[in-house]
């Protein structure tokens, strides 16, 4: 095919990106998927706008309404999806909550990411013996399961500041044991990743016109890892709004007070069997659907970024 | 001989130590061992030889990529391998290199003007428009159009990839180019394209190349002279019609009559090689060609042939020749 003849147009710019835009369009189950997942997203961005009530005022929270049914069994058009065990409107606290767990999640894999790709480009591009030092501590750190770490570290730090400091910093600590705990994860990839590429003529023409070490990591080998980056960035988010929620269920996570998804089902869990089934059902199905489509586009990715994949 | 030196090894070596197990000792890997030549401006220098003979590996010690384990490198008089980091990445920008393939030489993610410029982003304080100015000034003289200017590797052509890796080798004014089989990944039509192309910017630029290649007749268009390796070392070194026309090494005899002809009376009787390339891990003992060689006597299995001059400068390493032995059994057989 002659390239100098072609008709200016669209396909003259496409990127990978764009590339896997247009494939989308084809795939009505991706579509759907994308769809929710943004439609997730800007609920856990405008959740004080859309919700019926402001969680951080004082009447917000009322006994006298607690554990009311939906409005579909009530009639009571205050509580759409009725009230939890604190008398709080169960729709405001999922919108709060989806928006918390949605935090937690991305801030922890930021970390993961971090940490993980700054271990893995060094231990790439340097190989040696820094290499092996480095992937013989990934190994040990993924010898820990993250749930163990996680309900380790937590309830340590509970015990030794107590509650009244844990529950303030309960979303920084999250954050903290959930990203370090997995860093391995994309540490390894990016250093597979990074062995594929660096052997590559270009990265030698790069280094012959001058081209400094660092500015080679980041600027002609990283760009091309960002495919395997961005099918593990999809599914580690989900997995870590399910660590955390796990966590929360086990009373390690989220304080009653600011309620995760997670949080929310452990809460409404005692009340399962006396009839109050809306407490725990209906925050499980926020989650259950949210980590649905994670998997889904996680999937998805990795089917249509990687070359092989797609060409077969 | 009144032409300007430009660059000159001598005695290069690239040793490499190989594992090979835990209770055996390390191996030493010869893949250059002792290559020394000239190069004048505005000549090409063509290194030949089969896959595996240290050809390539001479290239990337030429373009500081591997540092020799032994000998010396100048550069117009200055040894490029005892230079302070500062010096050395002056220098550095007179030798580029254009390799063989030019699907893995182009980053994927960049566009053309993005790999043009990195160049000069990092070796020039040029603003933006002038880079861009001389990235297009460039794609013009490859022969590439301004358009091209935003696209990306992948919508190009082999031969047009090439091209932009040949730009991107020139952006720094260099003054020796060291290709590494440019054109063995293209189409034939295209070979002589990007060839033409390398001999025009030659002209233009005052250019040297060292043009490592496996394909003789891609070499006898565009050679001055030619430098046969095998298992890295020198066997034969002269001018290029002094090579094509005269060639006195058994093993360059057997390259040149493997290469096809078009006229009946340039055709060579086909000499056949027994055997394949020794490894280098184990190197024969003596002339590392006795094995595929049929002069080969007892003096060429232990002792090691050196270079040694004919008449006018051809260079040959080779204990047969040297005792004219060639000619009596060829004409026996």
């Amino acid at each position: 095919m002659n390239i100098w003849h072609r008709p200016q147009g669209v396909a003259e710019h496409t990127t990978r990106v764009r590339h896997v835009l247009s494939a989308m369009r084809g795939d009505k189950l991706a579509l759907f998927a994308l769809c929710i997942f943004a439609l997730y997203c800007l609920v856990a961005l405008l959740a004080p706008l859309l919700a019926p009530y402001d969680v951080n005022s004082v009447d917000f929270m009322d006994l006298e309404n607690a554990e009311l049914a939906p409005y579909w069994q009530t009639g009571d058009g205050r509580f759409l999806l009725g009230t939890d065990t604190q008398g709080r409107d169960l729709l405001s606290v999922i919108l709060y909550g989806t928006r918390l767990s949605l935090t937690i999640g991305v801030c922890a894999v930021l970390i993961q990411l971090l940490m993980g790709g700054t271990i893995g480009l060094l231990s790439g591009y340097i190989g040696g013996r820094l290499d092996a030092f480095l992937m013989r501590a990934a190994d040990i750190q993924l010898s820990f399961s993250t749930m163990m770490v996680a309900i380790v570290v937590l309830a340590v730090f509970q015990t030794l500041f107590g509650n009244a400091v844990y529950q303030q910093l309960a979303m920084l600590m999250l954050i903290l044991v959930l990203g370090i705990a997995e860093w391995p994860i994309f540490a390894r990839i990016i250093r597979a990743c990074v062995f594929a590429e660096k052997d590559k003529e270009y990265v030698d023409a790069a280094r012959v016109l001058g081209v400094s070490k660092v500015r080679i990591m980041l600027r002609h080998i990283l760009p091309n890892t960002v495919s395997p980056i961005l099918v593990i960035l999809t599914i580690q988010i989900a997995n870590a709004i399910v660590a955390e929620a796990a966590l929360s269920f086990l009373g390690l996570g989220m304080p009653p007070a600011q309620p995760s998804l997670g949080a929310l089902i452990s809460s409404g869990f005692n009340y399962l069997f006396s009839g109050a089934w809306w407490i725990s059902v209906f925050p499980s199905m926020t989650l259950i659907l949210l980590i649905f489509v994670m998997n889904l586009l996680g999937d998805w990715l990795r089917d249509h970024l990687n070359p092989q994949a797609a060409g077969g | 001989m009144s032409q300007e030196l430009v660059l000159n090894a001598h005695n290069l070596k690239q040793h490499y130590q190989v594992k090979q197990g835990l209770f055996k000792p390390d191996a030493t890997v010869k893949a250059v061992d002792g290559v020394s030549f000239t190069l004048e401006k505005g000549k090409t220098l063509a290194v030949v030889g089969e896959s595996g003979c240290g050809k390539s590996t001479l290239g990337r010690m030429l373009t500081m990529i591997e540092t020799p384990t032994d000998g010396q490198l100048n550069f117009r008089g200055e040894d490029l391998l005892t230079l302070s980091k500062e010096q050395q990445k002056e220098l550095r920008q007179k030798i580029q290199i254009i390799f063989q393939n030019p699907y893995g030489s182009l980053n994927p993610r960049k566009k053309i003007g993005a790999i043009l410029e990195e160049p000069l982003v990092i070796n020039t304080k040029l603003s933006k428009a002038e880079r861009k100015a001389k990235a297009l000034e460039m794609m013009a003289k490859v022969g590439l159009k301004p358009e091209h200017y935003d696209r990306y590797p992948h919508m190009f052509s082999g031969g047009q990839r090439q091209r932009i890796a040949i730009a991107r080798g020139l952006m720094l004014d260099p003054e020796v180019i060291v290709a590494d089989e440019p054109v063995s990944a293209l189409d034939v039509s295209v070979q002589a394209q990007v060839l033409n192309l390398m001999m025009d910017l030659q002209q233009e630029f005052g250019l040297s190349y060292v043009f490592i290649s496996h394909d003789l007749s891609v070499v006898e268009h565009i050679a001055d002279e030619v430098m046969v390796m095998y298992l890295g070392k020198v066997v034969e070194h002269g001018t290029c019609e002094e090579v094509f026309t005269n060639p006195k090494h058994p093993y360059t005899q057997a390259l040149l009559s493997s290469t096809p002809q078009l006229s009946r009376d340039k055709r060579r009787q086909r000499i056949k090689l027994k055997g394949e390339l020794p490894s280098p891990l184990n190197p024969p003992s003596g002339c590392a060609f006795h094995g595929r060689c049929q002069y080969a006597n007892d003096r060429c299995r232990s002792e090691t042939p050196v270079l040694r001059s004919t008449n006018n400068g051809h260079l040959i390493a080779c204990h047969a020749v040297e005792e004219s032995r060639l000619d009596s059994l060829a004409g026996a057989a």
